[in-house]
């Protein structure tokens, strides 16, 4: 099976039911891309598909026919996407493991919510868990990303 | 300045040590006779020195041994050495140490009390009710208790500071040039001609020479880092998916394996079929392991979907299956057999009551999982003689002492490299994710195994927050509370958990009365008394242990009294409180919510206080009563930490903390059924999410003289804070826990 993830095109060969997340994580190591729950509760492992936000362990590898990006893909420390640059002036993470899919989740929704309200925001960010309670930098961080986005 | 040349001189031992190439420098007590009876179980050598700062060519390397969970261990306590070592905050690594036989070869016994025995002050005392247990095994290099920054706020500093000096002593040896007209700035000392030498360019000649033990610690007006906004030296790889945690290790060679356990908690299990799991792509073995099955396959999801296909027969459980027996196990352990502790007992309740109109009420607080995001895992290799952990824990010696049972090497051999956690909560106190994988490594000889958790094994196998009941008995006069008569019966965290480790711990769990006993209020007639219930389900510490249920019974309970007296909850509350700090968070979080003020129709404010970790917090909630349920609105706290080292992670951590109790006390609880775990993953086991997380807004004090950690204590009042508030929204006195069962939530 053929997958692009970040660019790259991969030939994996995996059962057609393994679901995004550990072909992504187990095969070819993009664990930026999180475990945390494996039944759409937490967000964890969300990536883009087409640019929309999508949690990696509801959808099994041999499904996806469009190109993945995973937090890999969105930014690295030397080059950060604008929401990137946000969650790092709020040091939003304690923990950091659910921040992957919460970034992810911000940019697929600003993408086509460019001036949300914080009701939109407490809306598209609800499918996210955070253990840590990072909500309300969560919250300010992409407010500021919104801001970046727009001027950018 | 000359005291804390005396402190390091008196209290400390400070040591070095030339390494290959460098230098390292560490820091140890002295050896105390041995009052605590639970450390004769250590093994040889695993309370060995750790060092603090290695220095090489390669580089400056801050060793911070308190694990970090997310608390932002790592960065306080590299900034804590960084502020006297005089390094920039990008000019380290930071490594959380692996015990090496190379040079931490210097035994440490206990670690002192920050206390002597004859100190009866308030806080002494205040503290040695929580040291009782937890911080006693703080010298057995366990993170916990809220502890990392009072724990490391002199010694880290001083480490850094010898540090400095000794690399000071090497550049005058080596050029001539007295110390006195040496300074050092960046990582490098600098001449008075202005040449610098580098700290990695010295050292070599740093190990070879006597460390200077007696240091000045700088005064805090010229601090650079401490106290100030810094940044997290894990936000850049947090924000970019590049931080690796404990789940995403691998070494060559690694199998994966996933264990199932029995649900009925220890449990026997009487068969297994492993037929179907045997046949399935990518798994290469099944074997029975002590407590159960474990699947060995080719990766992460082949060794979970394996593992899930066995079919097994369980035993059941040794704690009665249904909850009802649970409560009523605690129900009837008010009795004065089982008293475990009376440590408030202040004027005469009986007196107080004579004649009076008893107010009287009962609370109950549910088992709750610690349920960190990241599922557990260990990667454990087992080689002759020698045997490599890794994993991301609280309690790394006691890890190496598990394993060198299991797997027969010798406890020095056994290497445990700690790893990033996404998240603990106290979770990572527990051994036993690390204790089967290690078994299942034995059996695997010069492979390494990878044991991770599915979120449902995980869920279901949690030791949990204690269950808890309170009874409370009081009386009002003239508009003020006149006695308040608490009863806390629970069984005992320290025992469940350290029994778990073949432990006993002598003498009351203070546990079972933390964040009630010791709050600093002059009720003329006020009793706390602990009620040490039957051993049920396992229990663990989870965030604020004791408190997180004791928080809630004391002060809705003192909520209730203050109503019945008719006095306001704030100004009662303040009036109350003999301790200065304390009544200052209170009249710090009235001030931040303007208490009193006008509220809207259907708003309610409650305040809460609890003093928990020594640290004095008050929050006040504000709630509206809506349509759809009842909606957080806004969330004041007001904390003393003594000193606040992180600005910045300090919000972080405190709002998280509200947000851990607020959330937890609307909507979580652990249920057993037919012995097992009813909640196997979060869409049962629920979490406070961003369209219920109220504004909350933060204020840290300083007038505590003894500096504190931030990690636990704003959990006990959030519960609180939220019961009373709804009261006074509603009218409608919430006593038991998750309140989502008692009233609606937006």
């Amino acid at each position: 099976m053929k997958l692009t993830v970040n660019g790259t095109d991969h030939e994996v060969d995996v059962e057609e039911d393994m679901p995004l997340l550990w072909v992504l994580r187990d095969a070819l190591g993009y664990t930026g891309v999180k475990y945390g729950c494996g039944v759409a509760q937490c967000g964890a492992c969300t990536v883009h598909i087409d640019g929309e936000a999508v949690k990696s362990c509801q959808i099994s590898a041999m499904d996806v026919e469009s190109p993945v990006t995973t937090i890999e893909g969105l930014g690295t420390p030397d080059a950060l996407h604008s929401v990137q640059e946000a969650w790092i002036e709020h040091q939003v993470a304690q923990c950091g493991y659910c921040q992957s899919g919460q970034i992810m989740a911000a940019a697929a929704f600003l993408a086509v919510t460019p001036n949300p309200s914080d009701g939109d925001i407490d809306e598209a960010m609800s499918s996210n868990l955070c253990r840590c309670g990072t909500y309300p930098r969560i919250r300010a961080a992409v407010k500021t990303a919104a801001t970046k986005l727009n001027g950018a | 300045m000359s005291k804390l040349g005396k402190i390091a001189r008196r209290t400390f031992l400070i040591g070095s040590a030339a390494i290959v190439g460098g230098v390292a420098f560490g820091y140890y007590a002295y050896k105390k006779p041995a009052v605590n009876p639970l450390l004769d179980g250590l093994a040889d050598g695993e309370a060995a020195l750790t060092p603090y700062v290695k220095i090489d060519a390669s580089g400056i390397t801050l060793i911070t041994p308190r694990a970090d969970s997310g608390q932002g261990a790592y960065s306080v306590q590299a900034i804590m050495i960084a502020e006297e070592l005089d390094v920039e905050l990008d000019q380290f690594k930071v490594d959380p140490g692996v015990p090496s036989a190379a040079y931490y070869n210097t035994a440490l016994a206990a670690e002192s009390a920050p206390f002597p025995s004859t100190d009866d002050s308030f806080t002494a005392n205040t503290m040695r009710g929580v040291m009782d247990a937890m911080m006693k095994f703080m010298s057995m290099d366990i993170t916990g208790g809220s502890t990392t920054v009072p724990d490391g706020y002199t010694k880290l500093r001083v480490a850094g500071a010898v540090a400095r000096e000794t690399l000071k002593a090497a550049a005058s040896q080596k050029t001539g040039v007295p110390v006195g007209q040496l300074k050092t700035s960046k990582g490098a000392v600098q001449l008075p001609d202005g040449t610098e030498i580098l700290y990695t360019d010295l050292a070599s000649e740093a190990g070879q020479i006597e460390p200077v033990e007696e240091v000045q610690l700088r005064d805090p007006s010229t601090w650079r880092f401490m106290g100030k906004p810094t940044q997290r030296i894990d936000i850049v790889s947090k924000s970019t998916g590049t931080q690796s945690y404990g789940i995403d290790f691998k070494v060559d060679g690694m199998v994966h394996a996933m264990v199932r356990t029995n649900p009925r908690r220890g449990g026997a299990m009487l068969s297994f079929d492993a037929t179907e799991a045997e046949a399935m792509r990518g798994v290469q073995k099944v074997m029975q392991i002590s407590t159960g099955v474990a699947v060995i396959a080719d990766n992460t999801w082949r060794a979970i979907q394996a593992a899930n296909a066995v079919e097994i027969e369980w035993g059941t459980a040794p704690y009665p299956p249904e909850m009802d027996a649970h409560w009523q196990t605690l129900s009837d352990s008010f009795t004065p057999d089982l008293v475990d502790s009376t440590l408030r007992d202040d004027g005469d309740i009986e007196a107080a009551e004579n004649g009076a109109d008893v107010i009287e009420a009962e609370y109950r607080a549910p088992y709750l999982a610690h349920a960190p995001l990241e599922p557990i895992s260990a990667t454990v290799h087992v080689q002759d003689g020698r045997v490599d952990v890794w994993t991301g824990t609280q309690i790394p010696s006691f890890l190496r002492s598990n394993v060198a049972d299991i797997t027969g090497v010798e406890n020095e051999n056994v290497h445990i490299h700690m790893l990033v956690m996404g998240g603990s909560f106290g979770h990572r106190l527990e051994a036993r994710v690390v204790k089967e994988a290690a078994e299942i490594a034995r059996e695997m000889k010069g492979t390494p195994v990878k044991l991770t958790y599915s979120r449902e094994e995980d869920l279901t196998h949690n030791d949990t927050r204690q269950i808890a009941m309170a009874r409370g008995r009081g009386t009002v006069r003239d508009g003020k509370v006149q006695s308040l008569d608490l009863g806390i019966a629970m069984p005992s965290v320290i025992a469940s958990q350290m029994g778990r480790q073949g432990m006993s711990v002598p003498g009351p769990d203070t546990q079972i009365v933390a964040g009630a006993w010791e709050q600093p209020l002059s009720i003329p007639n006020y009793r706390v008394t602990g009620y040490r219930a039957p051993e049920l389900a396992p229990i663990s510490s989870w965030r604020s242990v004791g408190a997180s249920s004791n928080g809630f019974f004391h002060d809705v309970f003192l909520d209730e009294l203050i109503n019945a007296a008719g006095a306001d909850p704030m100004e009662e509350r303040i009036r109350l409180c003999w301790h200065d700090p304390s009544r200052k968070v209170l009249e710090k979080v009235a001030e931040m919510s303007s208490w009193g003020g006008a509220l809207k129709p259907d708003q309610g404010r409650g305040v809460a206080f609890c003093m928990s970790f020594g640290v004095p917090t008050a929050e006040v909630v504000e709630v509206t009563n809506t349509d759809d349920g009842i909606r957080l609105d806004r969330v004041w706290v007001a904390a003393d930490v003594g000193k606040v080292v992180d600005p910045v992670n300090f919000e972080n951590m405190v709002q998280g903390g509200v947000v851990w109790g607020l959330g937890h006390a609307i909507m979580s609880e652990i249920t057993y059924s037919d012995g097992m775990t009813e909640q196997e993953n979060y869409d049962t086991y629920e979490s406070m999410r961003m369209y219920q997380v109220p504004q909350i807004e933060v204020a840290g004090l300083e007038n505590a003289e003894q500096v504190r950690g931030i990690g636990e204590p704003m959990v006990p009042p959030a519960a609180a804070a939220l019961s009373n508030a709804i009261f006074a929204a509603t009218g409608q006195r919430i006593r038991e826990m998750p309140m989502n069962k008692f009233i609606d939530f937006v």
